[in-house]
């Protein structure tokens, strides 16, 4: 095992994986454009998604994403109603809007879940490894069988169509993700000497795992988290569309697409607008992932 | 010889791979008396590193120890339980390992791992651990420690990598220390440098110690004692004078004979000629046999481990009763006369 780590220690300068400061990090992911880019662009929603879930529950504009005006039905873009009005009258800008703390949280809240449940059964599955590992990776393989749409679909069924069953849903189907990613990376980061060399000082297995290993395979998870959030938003989306995920008049971008589907000739922008901003963000989501990825792995370093 | 702080016994530790076991460990018998030096002499992949892992129980699946007792203090560590290993890990046995680049974690400072062993066996809070992590770097000849507790791995040089690792090893006083082939990763200033830290710390703290290498040249500054190993088991056990003057087992012989000396004229070395043969195509006899000029055909029986008049050990036919042939073993200087 020390010979593959003579190798590496020589091909590679000696790097602390940890980033050592925000400033560094930001330095390096500058060098991407379209990674920052697509930071910013999560910068703004996230700020915009916040005053979004104000205003629905509170009332800042004092216009509700629910109130009807059917005298003004399936009007185009126009300076009072910014992105048109749907087949209700609704005004599509406002549900854009006030559904965005939606998209964006069931998406975040999903991956975390997913997170919460992948990254211990992984290291739990790695570190042990033996039937703990079989056990724990066969139930990943069952998981993984499924497209993970159609087991969304299924649970959701189950379980009845709602925000925090759409959420759990989708977490399931990520949760075999996380779990062989940090059950890869646990294989490697364990068979590292100062794993050994922490056990032979006396270190009990927990924690060798949350202090010693955790911290080393953080990147990955968080790389595959942030490329998961992507995922996960178009998941829901995708179930909502079909009915099956966050209940109209929920202002869901998903479902807002479902609303416009049959006005597609003679009102495009109902579904344009929703459509767009799921572009938008998964896009985002993804350049934004992918520079992290290249910022957080030491070898890209130059 | 003095009172044994470790007692290894037929130490068999197996490996199982897709149904076949491989022995890396087959039946390793040595002790360390109290406050000496062990060295374990072998080329890679003759058990040693196995059998010092086997000492700490840290053998990871899918090996296993398969018998042999292993008593520290008079306390048997096969059976002992998990909770007590772990006691023992650090606090009474430590270990260094070979490779000083990747045995730091790199995701925290020299002082948080130094107060690791601090905290597991003695329960010191972070002020406490971190004045005595100072002590430790100084011990170890760190310069400036109170800068160095607060740096990261990758801020050190490989030979203050090993200091440090020396030092957390030692950082609770332990009675044996391991140390696995220490100064392989370093250049020889530093090496020389390190064995003179174990060497002094040693007498400082009263350990004894077990040095794992395959450098000849270690052996002979530190040890007191010597293991020579082949193929997982001990081909010769002698104090340090008798194996450098008067080696006994054709392996250590020749292991001799390899190495270039001051006091004679020579052009050439002699090399053991072919090489270790690969676990699963080992000979049932003398393992060593098919590589040593003596072998005749009564070595392709396994000779035992035999205690001879000045109390050392040779596992050879050679000095047996039923050997037939030449007795003893032509040492180099005897052979060469260009």
């Amino acid at each position: 095992m020390a010979v593959v780590s003579k190798e590496t220690a020589l091909e590679t300068k000696p790097v602390n994986p940890r980033v050592k400061s925000m400033k560094d990090f930001y330095k390096r992911l500058k060098k991407n454009k379209s990674a920052l880019v697509g930071f910013y662009v999560l910068l703004f929603f996230f700020f915009v998604s916040i005053f979004g879930a104000i205003d629905a529950n509170y009332g800042i504009t004092g216009v509700s994403s629910n109130a009807t005006n059917l005298t003004a039905k399936l009007q185009g873009p126009s300076a009072e109603y910014w992105f048109g009005t749907d087949h209700l009258g609704r005004d599509i800008f406002i549900r854009v809007l006030h559904g965005m703390y939606i998209t964006l949280g069931v998406g975040f809240a999903a991956t975390f879940l997913a997170g919460l449940v992948g990254v211990p059964l992984g290291i739990i599955s790695g570190y042990f490894g033996g039937w703990v590992d079989t056990v724990i990776m066969r139930i990943m393989d069952i998981l993984l069988a499924f497209p993970g749409i159609l087991l969304a679909l299924a649970i959701v069924s189950v379980l009845g169509g709602s925000t925090i069953n759409v959420t759990i849903a989708i977490a399931i189907g990520a949760v075999p993700q996380f779990a062989r990613i940090v059950r890869g990376s646990t294989l490697t980061t364990k068979k590292l000497e100062y794993v050994d060399a922490i056990r032979a000082l006396g270190a009990k297995n927990g924690k060798i795992i949350f202090q010693h290993i955790l911290p080393n395979i953080m990147s990955p998870i968080i790389v595959n988290t942030t490329l998961f959030i992507a995922t996960a938003i178009l998941s829901a989306a995708g179930l909502s569309f079909l009915g099956l995920g966050v209940q109209p008049p929920t202002p869901e971008w998903g479902a807002m697409l479902n609303d416009g589907r049959n006005y597609m000739y003679q009102a495009s922008h109902i579904t344009f607008f929703p459509g767009m901003m799921i572009v938008i963000v998964v896009l985002a989501f993804n350049l934004f992932g992918d520079g992290l990825r290249d910022a957080l792995d030491p070898k890209m370093k130059k | 010889m003095s009172e044994n702080i470790l007692d290894i016994n037929d130490l068999r530790t197996s490996f199982f791979v897709e149904g076949n076991e491989i022995k890396a460990v087959d039946g390793v018998t040595f002790q360390v008396p109290k406050g000496k030096t062990l060295g374990i002499v072998g080329e890679s992949g003759s058990g040693k590193s196995i059998s010092a892992l086997s000492i700490l129980q840290l053998i990871d699946d899918p090996g296993k120890i398969v018998g042999g007792s292993i008593r520290f203090k008079d306390e048997e560590l096969t059976t002992a339980k998990g909770s007590r290993m772990r006691n023992i890990r650090g606090n009474e046995i430590s270990m260094i390992f070979q490779e000083p680049m990747t045995s730091l974690n790199p995701v925290y400072t020299i002082g948080q791992q130094l107060r690791e062993a601090y905290k597991i066996h003695q329960g010191l809070g972070k002020r406490e651990g971190t004045k005595r992590a100072i002590e430790m770097l100084e011990l170890v000849g760190i310069p400036s420690p109170e800068k160095r507790v607060d740096q990261y791995p990758y801020e050190l040089s490989g030979g203050m990598r090993q200091r440090v690792m020396i030092a957390m090893a030692l950082a609770c006083k332990p009675e044996l220390l391991i140390a696995d082939e220490p100064t392989t990763a370093l250049d020889v200033t530093i090496q020389a440098q390190i064995l003179e830290l174990i060497k002094n710390l040693q007498e400082e703290i009263g350990m004894s110690v077990v040095m794992i290498t395959h450098d000849l040249g270690v052996v002979a500054e530190t040890c007191d004692y010597v293991a020579v190993m082949y193929c997982g088991k001990v081909v010769e056990f002698a104090d340090i004078e008798t194996l450098f003057e008067n080696p006994r087992h054709p392996y250590t012989v020749g292991l001799l004979n390899s190495l270039p000396r001051h006091d004679i004229d020579q052009d050439e070395l002699v090399p053991i000629k072919g090489s270790v043969p690969a676990p699963d195509e080992m000979p049932s006899g003398c393992r060593f046999a098919p590589r040593c000029p003596h072998a005749s055909d009564i070595c392709r029986e396994l000779p035992e481990l035999e205690t001879q008049e000045d109390g050392n050990d040779v596992r050879c036919w050679i000095y047996t009763e039923q050997w037939d042939g030449e007795k003893g073993v032509k040492v180099y200087d005897n052979e060469t006369t260009s």
